[in-house]
């Protein structure tokens, strides 16, 4: 168990960059998930934290060491990999075993720490087994056998999830969740789906082009995104975005294609002159059924059963996505709804950053 | 759905074919079982007669007076030895130069590669006259490392091996390396067991060309403590004198295609995918 | 060849994958590359009858050889036996193979029975041949003479040359069987079932359908074959004629070989060796552009 320290690693590959500096402290035994399309450097990022991957500038400090410049296995780090990566022709117990070995454990203890990690994965009764002959749950949990039983400093997770089928992965989500909880062991947890995301880390790396543009917990990602990208990247089905205007000395947004102008909460205000430019952007389970508010002309109904989502377009030809509960919807066609104020987020239509709210 | 409807002639046509392979070893087996005068009469007998220990026996030992021959005991286990060390020279050069070549990255890796990869094109024979002079040179004539060595540089199972690691995910590498196995670990407890099925395959198509080998035992030793089965059976039909101690030379003949046909026949799955993998 | 893997997924250091690679390259070096360069040298120089002093002659020995008629007969000879012996086994092996592709019962027994040939050597499947077609001891050879046809491969060279090329030919049908067999197998049923149901009958679809999908398989056994029967076939000749009768079945590796063993004749059997050489990898090549261009097709 020990802190992970990534300060301003950066890594190109001949012309390409592909990580710009990215910087961050993990707490002991603590649980982040790195998430970002696919591209985004997340995988290399972590395989440089691994050692398996020589970072252009920067350092990588596990546990106030730095390991920089060492090999993977002197850097006390276990990795389940997306494939897995089990010998095919060992049994679990000598998958599980092999690392053990190589350190020079006595036959003995690696006996014991074997069958016990085996025991709290429940998987005990396969140890004699060949990967082959396991299914795709049980192959994921020899992985993670493999990687508990070394005992490190640190675990990584390069999408462990992404060869499971929809409702496995529902179940090996919680139970990663929970035996990391009970173990305590520092993780970094790759992947590039939000929901994995949102539901096992203790924070978020979120990662645009080989920058981490937002660290922050889910709640926060999802409450108050940092960008553009990460709120449109975080929330399903994404956050939807107007053209606005700043308006009311900063106390209110103006939408001149629709000839509305909302009010903002009382704590807000927005540090521009009127009239300038901005991105309003609201998830679509916010958006409420009202008068006053938009006009939308429905164009398809997703029923999801107690909830529906709903495609329609603006007057202006914009198209708006809404979540609404299924005793709300629309019958003829056109739909009004309504925006709250405290629902909103702004961002600078030029950097796309946050502004308030 | 059925596109031939069941016709006899495959079966015909197919019986014809195992007759015309098979009767040229039925007709050698039965005359090694006749005695010499029987077959240098002429009359060519259809049917297995009585002397078959006789003359295995004769075979086996030699035989005496003006037919002594090299007793073909000492020559299979020439043979035997020949074909056992050059396929297992062969696969343990070919293992480990594949795997230098696949798993590292170091400078003129890709000339080496080359300058193996170019001798896939060269059989022996073609470069067995001034391949004769360096052994004259390095004193090989008439050993048995001068038999085998030469024919152990060849390309064809370097590129086997090569083409099967790369088949090898790359997440056993890094696996390994997080374990903290170095390359030769990984060799011997990922690499290795990983290739037992291809060494086999290897195994059967290098032993039956070493054991078949015969312009190179030919030139390379005259001494007839190293003599082959295959050379020294035709050196004992010499110009094909109707004169000759037949039944002993079909004698040997079966003795020297038994090993190696046995080996084809037993590891049948092995050979046939060792055969078509190593050629595409 | 593929796309080379990223450097980190593999193992760092020099000295031990170079290491590992010397025992090939000292192999390869030693007796591939310095006799190659040898015989490139030594084809360029003449030595005297004594073997005792050695001069430049530049494309001399070239020159002498590819002007030498009974070269030039080798040169010819070897083209129509290995074209003999190629067409012969392909033709059998393809036949065979169709047959045994048929999912007839024990069609494994069959290809079982039909592969074992493989295991005999040249000289070995001489051997047995030379057995059935020995004039006087051999069961046709013997027949044949009984018939009032006048059998003797040791006087008639034509006879000797058809000798040798069904001996040649007959060991490499069971190479050439697998290869047609496992080409065939590979061909996907629907496609032979999509053309029954156009129409094809089994003779049209096999010209049509089958035969283009197995073209690779083919020319890669061609150039196989023809290879075989330039150099593996020395055994064979060696076995039963010795190039004879007369010079009736000397090919150009029996040439090269009697010239440089037998008659020591450095200069000529190096040049020899060098053509032999350019003319295997002519080969070869070819080989290699058609199998880029050809089999995934």
């Amino acid at each position: 168990m020990a802190t992970l320290s990534i300060e301003g690693v950066t890594k190109r590959f001949g012309a390409t960059q592909v990580l710009h500096g990215i910087d961050l402290a993990v707490a002991d035994g603590e649980m982040i998930v790195i998430v970002g399309a696919s591209g985004c450097g997340k995988s290399t990022l972590l395989r440089i934290v691994a050692g398996l991957e020589a970072a252009t500038s920067g350092r990588v400090l596990i546990g106030g060491r730095d390991v920089t410049a060492l090999e993977p296995a002197a850097r006390d780090v276990a990795m389940v990999f997306q494939n897995y990566a089990l010998y095919p022709h060992m049994s679990v117990f000598d998958n599980m075993a092999y690392g053990l070995r190589i350190r020079g454990l006595p036959r003995e203890e690696i006996a014991r720490r074997v069958r016990e990690v085996a025991e709290m994965l429940e998987i005990g009764q396969l140890l004699s087994r060949k990967p082959r002959q396991l299914s795709g749950g049980q192959r994921q949990r020899v992985a993670m056998g493999r990687a508990i039983v070394r005992n490190p400093k640190l675990f990584l997770f390069d999408e462990p999830l992404s060869n499971l089928d929809a409702k496995l992965r529902v179940t090996m989500r919680a139970e990663i969740k929970r035996l990391q909880r009970q173990l305590g062991v520092t993780s970094l947890f790759v992947t590039h789906d939000q929901v994995e995301a949102m539901t096992l880390g203790d924070r978020l790396v979120v990662m645009h082009e080989g920058r981490a543009v937002q660290v922050a917990t889910p709640m926060e990602v999802w409450s108050r995104p940092a960008d553009v990208y990460v709120a449109g990247f975080i929330g399903s089905p994404s956050m939807n975005f107007l053209p606005a205007q700043a308006a009311g000395g900063g106390r209110a947004v103006h939408l001149p294609a629709h000839g509305l102008t909302l009010p903002l909460p009382e704590d807000v205000r927005l540090p521009l002159p009127d009239g300038q430019a901005v991105t309003l952007g609201i998830r679509p389970e916010h958006l409420r059924p009202g008068e006053g508010g938009l006009a939308l002309r429905v164009e398809l109904i997703e029923p999801l059963g107690g909830e529906a989502v709903v495609h329609g377009r603006l007057a202006d030809g914009a198209g708006l996505v809404v979540r609404l509960r299924s005793d709300a919807l629309p019958g003829d066609g056109l739909l009004r709804v309504v925006l709250p104020p405290e629902a909103l987020h702004l961002f600078d239509a030029a950097t796309g950053r946050r502004l308030a709210a | 759905m059925m596109l031939e409807r069941r016709s006899p002639w495959p079966h015909l046509w197919l019986g014809l074919g195992v007759l015309v392979f098979a009767f040229p070893i039925y007709i050698t087996l039965v005359g090694s079982t006749h005695d010499v005068a029987t077959i240098g009469r002429g009359d060519v007998p259809l049917l297995p007669g009585p002397h078959l220990a006789e003359n295995y026996a004769a075979a086996w030992r030699g035989g005496v007076g003006r037919f002594a021959q090299t007793p073909a005991a000492l020559m299979l286990a020439n043979s035997l030895l020949m074909a056992l060390l050059i396929a297992a020279g062969k696969i343990a050069i070919s293992l480990v130069s594949a795997f230098a070549v696949v798993f590292f990255r170091f400078p003129l890796r890709m000339v080496a590669f080359w300058l193996i990869f170019v001798t896939l094109m060269l059989p022996v024979e073609v470069r067995i006259i001034p391949t004769f002079q360096v052994m004259v040179r390095l004193e090989l004539i008439n050993t048995m490392a001068g038999l085998v060595v030469p024919l152990i540089a060849s390309a064809t199972a370097t590129l086997l091996f090569r083409q099967f690691f790369l088949t090898i995910p790359p997440e056993y590498v890094e696996a390994a390396k997080i374990d903290g196995a170095g390359p030769l670990r990984f060799f011997k407890d990922v690499v290795l067991p990983l290739s037992v099925t291809n060494i086999a395959a290897l195994f059967v198509i290098l032993f039956i060309y070493g054991w078949n080998q015969y312009l190179w035992p030919l030139l390379i030793v005259n001494d007839r403590s190293l003599e082959t089965i295959v050379v020294g059976l035709t050196k004992m039909i010499g110009t094909g004198d109707a004169q000759n101690e037949w039944n002993v030379i079909m004698a040997t003949a079966v003795l020297a295609l038994l090993p190696p046909v046995a080996v084809v026949v037993l590891m049948q799955r092995w050979f046939v995918k060792g055969l078509t993998e190593t050629e595409k | 060849m593929s796309a080379p893997a990223p450097a980190s997924f593999l193992f760092r250091g020099r000295l031990l994958p170079l290491a590992l690679l010397a025992p090939q390259l000292a192999v390869t070096l030693i007796f591939f590359y310095w006799p190659a360069v040898q015989a490139l040298y030594q084809s360029f120089l003449r030595e005297d009858a004594f073997g005792l002093s050695r001069h430049f002659v530049g494309l001399e020995n070239f020159a002498d050889v590819l002007t030498d008629p009974t070269w030039l007969q080798a040169l010819w000879r070897t083209i129509l036996f290995s074209t003999a012996v190629a067409g012969l086994a392909l033709t059998v092996a393809l036949f065979l193979a169709v047959q045994a592709d048929k999912h007839i019962r024990g069609a494994a027994t069959y290809k079982t029975l039909l592969i074992w040939p493989y295991a005999v050597a040249p000289a070995v499947a001489a051997v047995l041949w030379l057995f059935m077609f020995h004039p006087h001891i051999g069961l046709f050879g013997r027949m044949l003479n009984g018939l009032g046809i006048a059998w003797d491969y040791k006087l008639r060279g034509d006879q000797a040359m058809l000798l040798v090329i069904i001996a040649s030919a007959w060991k490499q049908v069971s190479y050439n069987f697998i290869f047609f067999l496992a080409g065939l197998q590979s061909i996907p049923r629907s496609v032979l079932e999509a053309a029954a149901i156009d129409g094809a009958r089994p003779m049209r679809r096999f010209w049509t359908v089958v035969f283009p999908l197995l073209s690779p398989t083919a020319f890669f056994l061609l150039v196989v074959n023809l290879t075989y029967a330039f150099f593996d076939t020395f055994g064979v000749i060696h076995a039963i004629t010795q190039g004879g009768p007369g010079k009736a079945t000397e090919t150009l590796i029996y040439r090269a070989y009697t010239d440089g063993v037998m008659n020591l004749n450095l200069g000529t059997s190096a040049a020899q060796s060098v053509i032999l050489m350019v003319m295997v990898i002519v080969l070869t090549m070819a080989q290699f552009r058609f199998i880029e261009r050809k089999v995934h097709y």
